[in-house]
């Protein structure tokens, strides 16, 4: 063997090792996937404090999270650790992290989403999951309107015919085309829904329609009637079509606008100050007067084969000064007890956003049990599509709210007995 | 030199098939001339059992089980029911009373929106085809002008429609520049019915054009003139001669009509989203919504309907094939 070969050959053998050893240093390694880049700081910051371990993380859309996450877990497949929409829908895969971290912490800063994601079994003690932060619907009104009609702002407490009608006023006064709009969504009219006491799920898991629900349909199927909302949202398209238009808020067409927590940034970063805007207090039906929880938990599944590894990484993210950390990069409602108690400082916010978050959390405290038992429920999905077709067809005069009800219970029936429930 | 180079390059391409010749003489020996054949047949029969046969296969295995999971195995056999459930109905002329309204709903807008996007489509295809056809000025630019839409992707071409025709659209916008009120295209049920058959012609039309111009094409021209030299009025050559010689073509255009008219989807689906209500639902947006929009999802009923659906398509080129050997035959 010449020199040449001999070098080329101890490279190689050397080269190998090395290629081992990194393997083996990296055997503690686990996949972590997220709607949003923040969680990739989290994941550097873990690896720095936590050697020898190694946390990939994937960045994907929001469609990914809530149509490929559920076939690739029903394949046995999937990340170690993913941010998950529908909570309940998914408890099945959860990994219970009761076993690996400090159960208590969890219960006291998690303690109102602990349940919801438990699915099936939401009186159990399984510890699924985490959230530092929250989404949650919410009414986004134009002050420069209600200034420029000289309405005075529906004061807290509220009822939604009082905002419907001092919208419709202001819209008159102002010639702006719409006085109200709502996502199509049906996570939005369940915030309206529950308001008039609508219970959507009842403890054993199964639909309820009963007076609520049609009084919530009843006064929503009028605004539309009346010209309060326009078609162009639930009487446009039909099924399980998600529409929205908050574009039309951002150009000053509509006075009140009913959607998502996160449309907040877009308004900060392209409208800002150029009219006077803001979010206001839940308004209220009947019953109470509460939004909709949502948004994304962080939950590992039972397929790992990290699960210690997934579970302190869970924990990690939990920590508070991390959790501020993710919050300050990144504003949004906090979900965890200790931040909601003390607050938390939004460096570079504006002081719109900074308004705006303080009035989404302040509605935090005040969201009713039943919007947390029917985000928790496993078939909230399909009790979600029920709505929006239904009222959709109602919309288009093709049912009546009587059938429509009726028919929304059925669907989600369907769908419990299909799932050989 | 370049000569010399193609030789080089066809002698190495020969070689594999020189290499296989000893092969191919001991397999005539052993199977036979007559048998021969399939081995040669064997790569596309395996292409077509993986990706046809073994997924209609498994569709079959999905409509008669039940449940949310996704592995066959997992899957409680349930017979026929799932297609029960879908043909259960007190009265199909009123949805409503269907256990599973919203497909007998897509079913009757199938009823009336196929036949009339066929013939809509088929008569301007037609029409287009006997304009191109004719030695006009910039013959070739109309012609792909017409066939540009076919090569459009139809989320693109959805999603066009939807910015000229929504509530501040392109469409409203030139209505209100000349004083008329804005037009709610798409949230009026009739309005959108229409729109949706007028925007999948505009797609789509191309395509059956294209095909008709061929057809057109095959025509012998003496026939023509000797139509010109007896005076033929131009409606009569085009019922006397053109319509006769065309019916072969027609026929098959008709019927891929018909089959591409009932599996449409994407570009309703993302023009009204089978609104508003039902309006617009089709029977393949029902499957996909049972199947995989819907949580928890329904594999077993979505793929009884495209069971059901796959029987109806199948009947039709069944027809294709008769009507075509038929129009041979002729």
């Amino acid at each position: 063997m010449t020199s040449q070969a001999g070098r080329t050959l101890r490279q190689l053998i050397l080269g190998t090792a090395v290629a081992w050893a990194t393997g083996a240093a990296f055997a503690q390694e686990i996949t972590v996937q997220a709607i949003d880049a923040d969680i990739r700081y989290i994941t550097e910051k873990f690896m720095r404090e936590h050697s020898g371990t190694k946390v990939n993380f994937r960045l994907v859309s929001f469609q990914s999270i809530l149509e490929s996450l559920p076939v690739q877990l029903a394949s046995g497949q999937g990340p170690d650790i993913s941010m998950v929409a529908d909570w309940g829908g998914l408890a099945k895969y959860y990994l219970n992290l009761r076993p690996y971290v400090d159960a208590k912490y969890f219960e006291r800063e998690f303690a109102s989403l602990l349940r919801p994601m438990r699915g099936d079994q939401p009186n159990g003690d399984a510890i699924n999951g985490m959230s530092g932060s929250m989404t949650m619907n919410g009414a986004f009104v134009n002050r420069t309107l209600f200034r420029q009609a000289g309405v005075p702002l529906p004061p807290a407490g509220a009822t939604w015919d009082e905002w419907a009608d001092a919208a419709r006023r202001v819209a008159k006064a102002t010639h702006t085309e719409m006085a109200m709009e709502m996502d199509r969504s049906g996570h939005r009219f369940a915030s309206l829904a529950i308001s008039y006491g609508a219970k959507l799920v009842d403890n054993q898991g199964r639909p309820v329609v009963d007076e609520g629900l049609k009084l919530a349909m009843k006064k929503f199927v009028e605004w539309h009637r009346d010209g309060t909302m326009p078609m162009d949202l639930w009487g446009a398209v039909g099924g399980a079509t998600h529409r929205d238009n908050f574009q039309d808020f951002m150009n000053g067409k509509v006075v009140f606008y009913f959607g998502g927590s996160w449309s907040l940034y877009k308004m900060d970063s392209e409208v800002g100050d150029l009219f006077d805007w803001g979010v206001v207090d839940a308004p209220c039906g009947t019953s109470s007067c509460t939004l909709m929880p949502g948004g994304g938990a962080m939950v590992a599944f039972k397929h790992t084969r990290q699960p210690a590894l997934c579970a302190q990484f869970l924990a990690f993210l939990a920590r508070e000064d991390n959790m501020r950390e993710t919050m300050a990069r990144h504003p949004n409602i906090p979900a965890a007890a200790t931040l909601l108690r003390t607050g938390v400082e939004y460096p570079g916010a504006s002081e719109h956003l900074r308004e705006a978050l303080a009035s989404f959390a302040r509605q935090a405290d005040k969201i009713a049990p039943t919007a947390y038992d029917f985000q928790g429920w496993r078939y909230q999905r399909a009790a979600m599509n029920a709505l929006t077709t239904r009222i959709s067809q109602v919309l288009t005069r093709e049912l009546d709210i009587e059938t429509a009800a009726r028919f929304v219970k059925k669907d989600v029936e369907l769908a419990i007995q299909a799932a050989g429930k | 030199m370049i000569r010399n180079g193609a030789q080089w390059i066809g002698t190495a391409a020969a070689l594999p098939a020189r290499a296989l010749e000893p092969l191919m003489a001991w397999l005539q020996k052993v199977l036979g001339m007559s048998r021969l054949p399939w081995i040669f047949l064997l790569p596309n029969l395996l292409i077509i059992a993986l990706f046809s046969l073994l997924p209609v296969l498994m569709n079959v295995v999905y409509s008669v089980t039940g449940s949310d999971n996704l592995y066959p195995s997992e899957r409680p056999f349930v017979g026929l029911s799932n297609y029960a459930t879908l043909l259960e109905c007190e009265n199909y002329l009123q949805p409503s009373t269907c256990s599973r309204d919203l497909f007998w709903r897509a079913v009757g807008n199938a009823l009336v929106f196929v036949p009339a996007q066929v013939v809509v489509m088929i008569g301007v295809a037609l029409i287009t085809a006997l304009a191109l056809n004719r030695n006009i000025r910039a013959r070739g630019f109309f012609r792909g002008i017409f066939f540009f839409p076919v090569m459009l992707s139809p989320v693109v071409v959805a999603m066009t429609w939807v910015w000229l025709l929504q509530r501040d659209g392109a469409l409203n916008g030139i209505l209100g520049a000349i004083g008329f009120d804005r037009v709610s295209w798409l949230t009026d049920p009739g309005r959108a019915f229409k729109w949706s058959i007028f925007v999948t012609v505009w797609a789509h039309m191309g395509f059956y054009m294209v095909i008709l111009l061929a057809g057109l094409q095959s025509i012998p021209a003496d026939i023509y003139e000797a139509a010109k030299m007896d005076r033929a009025s131009p409606w009569r050559v085009f019922t006397r001669i053109t319509l006769p010689l065309l019916k072969p073509v027609l026929l098959v255009v008709f019927i891929l009509g018909v089959i591409r008219s009932v599996q449409t989807f994407d570009e309703i689906y993302v023009l009204t989203g089978g609104g508003p209500g039902t309006a617009t639902k089709m029977i393949v947006h029902y499957i996909y919504e049972t199947g995989f929009a819907v949580m928890p999802r329904n594999y077993g009923l979505a793929a009884a309907a495209s069971l059901m659906l796959g029987l109806v398509l199948f009947l039709f080129t069944g027809l294709q094939m008769k009507l075509s050997k038929g129009g041979r035959d002729a």
